[in-house]
Parts: C-alpha cells; sequence; structure tokens
C-alpha cells in the first residue's frame, strides 16, 4: 500500500519549501461528539437533569502538523469524510482547534463557499458590497473595486437587477468576482472551482495563477487531483482525518489514487538519458485547423506531433507517441509501423517532423505526450524517448467518469 | 483560550509575526470590523423591510399603531382603565407599546438569530455576537422611525417641547442593553435547546402585562403583594422603571419618577441591577459557547 508515516517521523517532509512561514499548524487535533440521544430542548433536560451523556467520538483531524511558507500553493487531497474540509476550516476560525496550534502570518480569508450572504432579494449590486464585506473588505474598498468585479464577472447591464432573477450562472460569476477582490496573504480555498462552464472555469484558473504570481498563500482542498497537480507546489494526502503524506503534488497524486483505487501498475520508467545521438527536439498537440494548442475541445481531431533530429543515418525508424493520463494510464500508444508503413531513410543531421491524428474522445483532464523513435524491426531498440514532453488540457462539457467520450448507440429491446 | 493546550516544538523555522487562531470567538478580530459587521447586518435587514414594497414602512408601522388603536377603544371606552384618572393615556399608552415593541421584536428576534445566520457562521470568519447585536440594532432603526410617531402625537396632544424630553436617550439606552443582553443569551441558548423559542414567547407575554404598558404604575399604587406595593414591584422591573420615567420626562411632569414608584434612590439599584447582570451574563455566556456554535447548528 501507501507509504503511511506518523506525521512526527515526517518532519523533514512538512517543513515548507523556502521563505517565511505563513501557515503553521502543530499536532492539531480536532474531534466531534456525536451524543447518542441529543438532548436539544430545555424540557428534557429538565425532566433528566442526571441523564449521563453518551456520545461518539468522531476524530475528524488527528494530530496534523504542517507548515506552509509564504507565496505556495498547498493543495490538501483526501476521499469524503478524510478531515480536509474539517482542517481547513480550523485553519479559518471557523471551528475550534482541540489539542494543538495553528499560527497564521497576515490576513487569512476562506473560501469555503461562494456569494456567502447573498441575498436573492437585493439587487447585484448591494450584494456584491454585502458579500466583499463578509468576506473581509471594508466598506469603502468594496465600493473602491466595485468596478473591478462587474467588469470580471462580465454583468455590466444587470446590476440593478435582483439577484433572483440571475441564472445559477451569472451568480456564480458573480460571487467569484466578488470573493477575488479580496487582499487577504492567505487564502482558503474549498473546491469553490467545482462550479460554472468551462469556459467560466478557465477563467477562474487563470485567476489563481494570476493570486499565485502574486505571491500569496493558497490553501487549497479538494479531491479533483487535476487541479491540485496542477497548481499546487506541495499538498497532504489526509485519510481518516490522519495525514498519510505531504510532498510533491504527483507523488501525492498517486497515492491518492492507490488509495482510491489499489495500487496502480505504473509503467513508466522515467529513463530520460540520452539513449543514442538522435534526439527529440520537442512535442506539441495541434488542433483539427494545424494550429499549435494547449487545449483542445472533445470531438475535435487532435493531433500529437513532435520533432527529432537524427543523430545518424536512420532508415526506416518507428516513431510512436504515448498519451497518459496525469496518474500514468496509458490511453493511447499509436506507432509508424502499426499498418506496415515504412517511413523512409534520414540523413544525419536531418530535422523530421511526426504527427499522429485521433479522434478526440477523451474525458475532460489533462494529458500527457511522450513521443520517442525506434530503430527498424521491432520498434522495441528506443533511440530517443522524452517521458511528458508536451500536455494538452482537453475540456468538454461530457463527462461520463469513464476515460473515454466515445459516441454510444444505445438501444433497449423488450422480449 | 487559555483552556487551549499549547504544545510547544522546537523554535518554529521562521521568526515572523503570526498571531494564534484558536478558533472563532464573540467579538472577532477588531472592534472596527466588528461594528461594521454588525451595522451591515441590521443595514441589509432594514433596506430589505422597507425598499422591498412601497409601503415597507407604513405596513411596520401599522402594527403598533391598529394594536394601540385597539387598546385604547377597549381601554377608555369599554373598561375605563385610564382615561378619567390618567391624564395623556393615550399618549402613553402609544410610546408605552412602541418601546415595549421593540424590546419584544428585538428579543424574539435573536432567539432563532444565530440559527438563521447559519451559513454565515460555518461558511465566513465572522464574530458570533454580531448576529443577535444586528438584531437589535435593526430593531432599533425601527424604534427610531417609530417614535417619530410618538412625537407627533406628543406634539399634538399640544405638550410643549421641553429639556427632560432628552431623558428619553440614557432611557432608550437602558433598553437597548436590556434587550440585547437578553437577546444574546437566548440566541446562544436557543443553539443548545431548540424549546427556547414558545417558552420565550410565553414569557414575554407575561412581560407585557406584567409591565405598566395599559396601566400606570399609579393605577396599581392602591394594590400590595406581600405587602410590598405594587407600583413598586412593576418598577422592579426595568422596563417599568424605564417606561414609569419615560412617562414623566415626556408627558406629564407630575406623574411619579422611577424614584418615586420604587421608593429611593437606592432601591433604583435594582432595575438597574438587572440590567447590568443580565448584559454580564449575557456576555459571559455567550462568550463561553462562541466557539461552538458553528458545529452545534
Amino acid at each position: 500500500m501507501t507509504t503511511t508515516a506518523p506525521s512526527r517521523a515526517q518532519a523533514p517532509g512538512t517543513s515548507p519549501r523556502s521563505g517565511p512561514t505563513a501557515v503553521s499548524i502543530e499536532h492539531v487535533s480536532k474531534t466531534f461528539r456525536l451524543p447518542h440521544r441529543h438532548v436539544s430542548t430545555l424540557k428534557e433536560r429538565a425532566l433528566h437533569p442526571f441523564r449521563t451523556m453518551t456520545y461518539d467520538e468522531l476524530n475528524a483531524v488527528q494530530d496534523v502538523s504542517l507548515e506552509i511558507s509564504e507565496g505556495e500553493f498547498f493543495g490538501i487531497v483526501g476521499r469524503n469524510g478524510s478531515g480536509k474540509s474539517t482542517l481547513l476550516k480550523c485553519i479559518a476560525g471557523i471551528y475550534r482547534v482541540d489539542q494543538g496550534r495553528i499560527a497564521i502570518a497576515g490576513r487569512l480569508s476562506p473560501f469555503i463557499e461562494l456569494g456567502v450572504g447573498f441575498n436573492p432579494d437585493l439587487n447585484a449590486r448591494d450584494n456584491v458590497i454585502i458579500n466583499a464585506i463578509m468576506l473581509g473588505l471594508s466598506r469603502r474598498q468594496a465600493a473602491e473595486r466595485f468596478d473591478q468585479v462587474v467588469e470580471f464577472a462580465e454583468l455590466e447591464g444587470f446590476m440593478d437587477l435582483r439577484l433572483k432573477n440571475y441564472s445559477s450562472g451569472m451568480l456564480v460569476r458573480l460571487a467569484f468576482a466578488t470573493a477575488i477582490q479580496v487582499d487577504a496573504e492567505i487564502l482558503l480555498i474549498d473546491e469553490v472551482l467545482a462550479v460554472g462552464d468551462a469556459a467560466f472555469q478557465q477563467k477562474c484558473f487563470e485567476e489563481f495563477f494570476r493570486l499565485k504570481r502574486e505571491g500569496r498563500t493558497i490553501v487549497f482542498v479538494s479531491h479533483d487531483m487535476f487541479s491540485v497537480e496542477r497548481f499546487c507546489d506541495r499538498a497532504m494526502l489526509m485519510d481518516h482525518g490522519k495525514p498519510i503524506e505531504i510532498g510533491d503534488p504527483r507523488r501525492i497524486g498517486r497515492a491518492y489514487h492507490e488509495l482510491n483505487f489499489g495500487q496502480l501498475a505504473h509503467e513508466a520508467p522515467g529513463e530520460q538519458t540520452p539513449l543514442s545521438s538522435s534526439k527529440i527536439t520537442e512535442a506539441w498537440f495541434e488542433n483539427g485547423e494545424g494550429e499549435r494548442v494547449t487545449s483542445n475541445a472533445q470531438q475535435e481531431p487532435l493531433t500529437l506531433c513532435f520533432e527529432a533530429v537524427a543523430g545518424e543515418p536512420l532508415h526506416d525508424p518507428v516513431f510512436a507517441v504515448t498519451l497518459r493520463t496525469e496518474n500514468g494510464h496509458t490511453i493511447i500508444v499509436a506507432r509508424s509501423d502499426q499498418h506496415g508503413a515504412l517511413t523512409g531513410s534520414f540523413a544525419a543531421g536531418e530535422t523530421v517532423v511526426a504527427r499522429f491524428t485521433v479522434p478526440n474522445w477523451l474525458t475532460p483532464s489533462r494529458y500527457m505526450l511522450t513521443p520517442s523513435i525506434a530503430k527498424e524491426g521491432t520498434g522495441d531498440e528506443a533511440l530517443a524517448l522524452v517521458e511528458d514532453m508536451a500536455s494538452v488540457v482537453v475540456h468538454g462539457t461530457s463527462s461520463s467518469g469513464g476515460i473515454l467520450e466515445v459516441p454510444v448507440q444505445f438501444e433497449v429491446e423488450r422480449l | 483560550m487559555s483552556s487551549l493546550e499549547q504544545v510547544e516544538l522546537a523554535p518554529p523555522v521562521a521568526p515572523v509575526p503570526t498571531h494564534g487562531i484558536y478558533g472563532p470567538s464573540a467579538f472577532g478580530v477588531g472592534a472596527r470590523r466588528f461594528w461594521q459587521l454588525t451595522f451591515m447586518l441590521a443595514r441589509t435587514e432594514f433596506k430589505l423591510r422597507f425598499f422591498g414594497s412601497a409601503l415597507g414602512y407604513l405596513w411596520t408601522l401599522m402594527r403598533p399603531l391598529l394594536f394601540f388603536g385597539v387598546l385604547l377603544l377597549v381601554f377608555t371606552k369599554l373598561v375605563k382603565v385610564g382615561s378619567n384618572q390618567t391624564p395623556y393615556y393615550a399618549e402613553y399608552l402609544l410610546m408605552a407599546i412602541i418601546l415595549f415593541t421593540y424590546f419584544q421584536e428585538a428579543t424574539s428576534g435573536s432567539v432563532q438569530s444565530l440559527v438563521a445566520r447559519e451559513n454565515l457562521l460555518r461558511k465566513v470568519r465572522f464574530p458570533r455576537l454580531a448576529v443577535p447585536l444586528s438584531v437589535s440594532l435593526f430593531c432599533l432603526f425601527n424604534l427610531g422611525m417609530n417614535l417619530i410617531v410618538v412625537f407627533v402625537f406628543i406634539l399634538g396632544a399640544g405638550i410643549e417641547p421641553r429639556l427632560s424630553w432628552l431623558e428619553l436617550i440614557p432611557l432608550v439606552a437602558l433598553l437597548v442593553i436590556l434587550a440585547s443582553s437578553v437577546g444574546m443569551l437566548l440566541s446562544a441558548l436557543y443553539v443548545r435547546y431548540r424549546d427556547i423559542q414558545p417558552i420565550w414567547e410565553v414569557f414575554s407575554q407575561i412581560l407585557w402585562y406584567g409591565s405598566p404598558i395599559l396601566y400606570t404604575v399609579q393605577t396599581a399604587a392602591k394594590k400590595s403583594f406581600l405587602g410590598i406595593p405594587f407600583s413598586r414591584l412593576l418598577t422592579i422591573n426595568p422596563i417599568g422603571a424605564i417606561l414609569t420615567q419615560a412617562r414623566k420626562a415626556m408627558l406629564d411632569p407630575s406623574a411619579p419618577s422611577a424614584t418615586n414608584a420604587i421608593g429611593g434612590v437606592p432601591r433604583l439599584l435594582i432595575p438597574l441591577g438587572i440590567v447590568f447582570g443580565l448584559c454580564a451574563l449575557g456576555l459571559w455566556f455567550f462568550n463561553r459557547e462562541a466557539p461552538h456554535i458553528s458545529e452545534r447548528l
């Protein structure tokens, strides 16, 4: 299974990368008492004054120690009920910790839910001001930043509309636009990104990159490994209230999937040393129009490309690409010799570009491209191979939960 | 906060000025922010009430006014409690109703306030005490509007403005302290015991009849209970004392003051003690409960 180490023994991993500490968590525990019989009225209390209260204890967070340094983007991942949100609420000062100590340097703003305090009967203008004040701005600051909110939310002309007449998409945009106006140095974000359409999500991601560039410290709680790996400098995996592992998001991502699905056979050797004098110089993706892209819409043709320089005369080399998910699942392997095609001869120093076009039936996520060239024949003798050289984000509306979103024909027949 | 177990560790990685956050509290991080949030909540409620419909304010005013009309009819035409012996009975009745309405609205509105604002307490950092206090503040805005009508009636009755009207300010302040204290106590209790609401409804009904609103302390002066004149018992009740003093200050200089009614300045310490005692109790209890409110909602 996973490398399960108590947090104390993991002292090197718990220390931040560099810079002064922004959030320091020392042996924090939080326990909820779940009474067997909930005495919720004075009457019951008066009738049974000496009834002893029995309760179950739910150890939501157990002995978590963590240092997050300034400007760090820190992810906390775990399954439902792993205690990640409770920990976030403890940091936010919404729950009181039972044991341990939390210290923060700087102003802190939690993003646990978007649009807290939104009132459907007030117009958008009032709601923005109210929400901004609740998130920590003063009335004057809120008024000053109002125009930026409107601009970001792209809701000019809807400001005097009551919120109850807003669509849910407009509501989310307004709430997010307001939320990012807070100028706290430490932001706590709890899966608020799981809202909005694809275009708006992209905008949110960009905004998070901006905050990161500005040097804000961000603590991000999610069970979406994709966004954690994409944003975070470090991450922590929690399970049953305990920290399992703290470290590189990719490693954490793998540990998380192992926790969910058991051990995965990860076949990537990570071999990057030169295998021969031939080199792969670049890898990229192209869309149906032949333009280089870093994201591609579902159903659009996707071309996997790479450029290589032959280091010696090559005769019918085998070009191949492997497309993997971020967790190392191999989705597509395409080889030039699949259909017996011969690639021809190349002189030493010649540059060659290989293109593989596939229909894009991938589920929205990030995919990594591993290009390779091999000697003629079986194609097993690699000349050059670069692991995960380029990546593409597939976006689209259809996400069934499977890896592929293939066209499906369905019929039901009564017998 | 002192109950927290502070775990001493090796020196922190970087000696930056950190401030510990131990969890939610009644007051939050600063007085200014506390006031701003309280005011904003109250203002929002006020706005919703009065800008939601064109007749918002009129409707709010209608309730105490209609109530006043009915009571006036019953007690001057049918039962004749007041009019013949009490000067300015109608004006007193209106003023007393409006002051008591403030107390009742502020306290009963506070009861469920914390539970109703659940998303604030669980999703953002929010000083807990701002919630019940904002209810009290919102009702104070209402009181301010309603007092305009009281002044119209008083002037309409031919009473000249005089300096003693200023006494209304400390009297209302006392009433606000009383209502806010009871409000915070009830709101924190309601988180634990959900039958506080009907209990308080009954209790405030008792308080209504137990306060000199329909009658004055003079009306009750002739009766006694356990040898203590009723007028004295009525002014032990802080609301009774406030209303009695307000009557003298606003309407009838010849009416007994709270001091007269209770029988001497030292005894005034009883209603005052109740007000400030409840205030201390409310603050203590609320402060004690505040860290755990969000878990119990």
